[in-house]
């Protein structure tokens, strides 16, 4: 009897401590993923008041650039770069078709992945924003006056393009790094002669500090690595490039088990300015090799397309003192400067701790010939002579370190999930931050420059399962926003976003405000099929192909009804927006069109190739809702058999 | 005339050719899509946009209602208006050297008249491109004219319009007030002079 009523109120009492318990964890707020209380107060920005900063998302496989004000973390514009985007009709027009040519034909999609501002004395300077298309191997430049594209460069003798696109500080180049090696020049081998034919390459591509202009200046032909981030020096170390590298092992199967063996990898430093040395010694090889380069000019408004075939290979062979690898363990993925140029932090991603390397030590090393051998004839520096320190323990899987002004490194951890800050110096975690879920980079306004604006930290999650609302299988990346002002990460917001971000970078607005572009000025449109006014307007037919001279202004099209088009014919709208106001485009778009709409701002010219099919009467109309009267803002064409004879005829105002 | 009012009078002729390098009046418009401004500045010789663009815009904007196109080419006065006020500086400027009491009033009264002509041709080229609407035009409000203030402000439809002097209208009030000024100066101490001047001459 008494052992049974023991019993009996133990299990009660562990039934009571069961059932509180479960009311505990039901109950009780998730404080650590909800942010902090005042965190609705940081992030809000009122109505018709703008961001502090512009932060500039790759979109990964969108193939784009995404544009966020903070710290609100509102979407402000996805500029389209490697991937056509019919909302606007780039990679569609008769105009943006030959920018996302290459020698491969037209590619309508890449992978886009790290955004980097050109710089003036190591700061963003909000000129321009180079990314990087991974799959096929390009680099575009955007101007950050117009928000557009204006430069896409192939990058030959390259199997993927990841360890790009990085600037030194005064935009001199802009580096590309090879993520796949690949025979090179390419040709037909068998796979399992990977250690024997392939390689990669480091391109440094010279940029106009004017107009921005990219030319490849030269390349560096390095062993068949998988080069993956990169950052260049600064302060003192100036002239130097750093390259992580994983698959040091040049594996070419199973990458996974295979590229991971070794325990450690490398960091490769290049000095581009004994580089330059070699070429302007002409101790260069002039190399067939056969890439594009499509420049936007202004001007006409249409790409040119330059078809160019050598460029100038640097074999570190015959080029000493040029390259060492610094081992840093397991297949690291960042390798980011600090804001004084002393350190550069490692991250290897199957590592626990980040090792922190020195320049002045690493300097000292090369002086000293602290070598542990070589690979290929580059020298291997020994670990323990370059290592400035290791943040111990920091977590599992360290991604992307960037800074802050204040002395601190803060480092992604894609395992643990979560942001590490550590103090340079003393190498000490000092504070960690769990994200939501499985950060990849992060990015602090200025955070990877000598002059980091240490206010907010950006994380790019990859995982976001039970945050938002499910929208099936698919599920959006994230965005989340920490206040990094004080001495603890605060978590302030998360926001989704396009694509896959893979790196971003930010800017105080007003450095890019002051370049804002409101319209193009019809005078200096100096278009091919410019229509500067209705009473230029015209239709003209040449053999099958009818070329369309077209106004578009508030709330008319000039011509609006044009007839003797026959099938088979091929037909360009030539559409000027003549209208000279801010925030006036118009749409254009007709029945049948194989073709995405034009969407043409106040002083451009678009072109829309159409090829009716059958005969009949085509509407056309502006899609954009430019006006009080933009329903009215439409027209007619008239579409004969290809053996009438219905002559070519329009109207005008 | 006293040699202050001779120098005053040259100085008023010669303020006036500030109206060669300000608007004398402007027209604000005031709409939700215009958050940034949009406007027109009258010269003496011509009518442009607050803005490079602003009169093509305005234009644009002002066929829905059926108003005519503003183009100043096509304005007489504007061609006129520098000759006028090229006359004013250069007979103010006799006025002075010359110093007759004649000469200044005179030349007060016709600034006066130039004045007057200048507003009332003004408010008139206004009524007329608010009043004579395409009977075609997109928009129609029945009773409705656009004509825009002379001075002070008025909502037409979505625009809320300010019509105001600019420094030019302002400098020539100034002008304009220095010579009635003087030639107020003038007369009295000409009426008190009268006795002992006579004595003088007897």
């Amino acid at each position: 009897m008494w052992s049974r009523i023991k019993l009996s109120k133990l299990s009660y009492l562990a039934l009571a401590l069961l059932i509180g318990g479960l009311i505990f964890i039901v109950c009780s707020p998730k404080k650590d993923t909800m942010g902090t209380d005042d965190a609705a107060s940081k992030v809000f920005v009122p109505p018709g008041s703008y961001d502090d900063f512009y932060a500039f998302l790759s979109g990964g496989f969108s193939g784009q650039v995404s544009v966020y004000g903070l710290p609100s973390g509102r979407l402000l514009k996805v500029i389209p770069v490697f991937a056509v985007n019919p909302e606007n009709g780039w990679g569609y027009t008769e105009e943006t078709k030959p920018m996302l040519t290459s020698v491969h034909g037209f590619i309508p999609w890449d992978d886009s992945h790290h955004p980097e501002l050109s710089m003036t004395d190591g700061v963003p300077d909000g000129r321009w924003l180079f990314i990087n298309a991974n799959n096929t191997p390009r680099i575009a430049r955007i101007n950050l006056g117009t928000f557009r594209t204006d430069e896409i460069l192939e990058i030959p003798n390259s199997g993927g393009s990841h360890a790009s696109p990085f600037t030194t500080i005064n935009t001199e180049y802009v580096v590309s790094a090879t993520r796949f090696s690949v025979p090179i020049p390419d040709k037909d081998v068998p796979i399992a002669s990977y250690k024997e034919n392939f390689r990669g390459t480091v391109t440094f591509i010279k940029v106009d500090p004017k107009e921005g202009d990219m030319n490849i200046a030269f390349q560096i032909l390095v062993p068949g690595y998988n080069f993956d981030l990169s950052h260049a020096g600064k302060g003192p170390s100036n002239g130097w490039f750093f390259f992580s590298c994983y698959n040091t092992e040049q594996a070419h199967t199973l990458l996974e088990v295979n590229a991971s063996q070794n325990d450690k990898d490398f960091i490769m430093a290049v000095n581009w300015k004994k580089a330059e040395e070699y070429i302007a010694q002409g101790k260069f090889k002039e190399w067939a090799s056969e890439y594009q380069r499509n420049r936007w000019d202004e001007r006409t408004q249409t790409t040119i397309v330059e078809k160019l075939n050598k460029v100038k290979m640097l074999d570190p062979k015959e080029c000493p003192d040029m390259l060492y690898l610094m081992p840093c363990p397991k297949s690291p993925h960042g390798a980011d400067v600090d804001p004084s140029g002393e350190y550069i932090a490692g991250g290897g991603k199957l590592a626990g701790m980040v090792p922190v390397f020195s320049f002045s030590k690493m300097i000292k090393a090369i002086e000293e010939k602290a070598f542990d051998g070589d690979r290929d004839g580059i020298p291997v520096l020994k670990y323990d002579a370059v290592l400035a320190g290791e943040v111990q323990e920091s977590g599992l899987g360290p991604l992307h370190t960037e800074f802050d002004d204040k002395g601190y490194g803060y480092t992604s951890h894609f395992i643990t999930s979560e942001i590490v800050k550590w103090k340079i110096g003393t190498w000490e975690v000092v504070d960690r931050a769990p994200t939501y879920y499985s950060v990849g980079h992060l990015m602090i306004p200025g955070g990877d420059s000598k002059k980091p604006w240490g206010k907010y930290l950006l994380a790019m999650n990859k995982i976001t399962k039970d945050r938002y609302l499910p929208t099936g299988p698919e599920l959006t990346q994230s965005a989340q926003l920490f206040d990094i002002s004080g001495d603890k990460m605060k978590m302030l917001s998360d926001f989704p976003t396009i694509g896959e971000p893979h790196y971003a970078q930010g800017i105080p607005a007003e450095l890019v405000r002051k370049r804002e572009v409101k319209f193009f000025d019809i005078n200096k449109n100096e278009h091919k099929y410019v229509t500067k006014g209705p009473r230029e307007a015209k239709v003209v037919r040449t053999g099958k192909e009818v070329h369309v001279w077209m106004t578009a202004s508030r709330s008319h099209f000039t011509p609006d009804n044009i007839e003797g088009f026959k099938v088979g014919d091929v037909v360009y709208f030539h559409v000027t927006n003549i209208e000279q106001d801010w925030d006036v485009p118009h749409g254009f778009a007709i029945k049948g069109t194989q073709n995405s709409e034009l969407l043409i701002m106040p002083g451009e010219t678009c072109t829309m190739k159409w090829e009716p099919k059958k005969a009949g009467i085509y509407p056309f109309y502006c899609t954009d809702f430019c006006s009080a009267l933009h329903q009215e803002m439409q027209g007619y064409a008239r579409v004969s058999e290809a053996n009438s004879n219905v002559p070519i005829s329009f109207n005008k105002d | 005339m006293k040699k202050k009012s001779k120098i005053i009078i040259a100085s008023a002729s010669m303020m006036l050719v500030v109206l060669y390098f300000f608007p004398m009046w402007i027209i604000d418009l005031d709409a939700p899509q215009y958050p940034e401004g949009i406007g027109l500045h009258i010269w003496i010789n011509k009518i442009s946009g607050q803005k490079p663009n602003d009169l093509n815009t305005i234009n644009g904007l002002n066929h829905y209602i059926g108003m005519k196109i503003i183009t100043p080419e096509d304005i007489p006065e504007l061609k006129l208006m520098p000759y006028i006020v090229a006359f004013l500086i250069f007979t103010g400027l006799i006025v002075a050297f010359a110093g007759k009491r004649f000469l200044l009033n005179t030349w007060v009264i016709i600034f006066f008249l130039v004045l007057a002509a200048g507003l009332f041709d003004f408010y008139m080229w206004e009524y007329d491109y608010g009043h004579n609407l395409d009977p075609h035009a997109a928009i129609k409000v029945p009773g409705m004219t656009y004509q825009p203030p002379l001075i002070g402000t008025k909502q037409l439809l979505n625009m809320k319009t300010t019509s105001l002097p600019h420094i030019g209208a302002i400098v020539a009030g100034i002008s304009f007030m220095l010579g009635v000024f003087v030639m107020t100066v003038e007369a009295r101490h000409s009426r008190k002079n009268k006795e002992p001047e006579h004595v003088k001459q007897a």
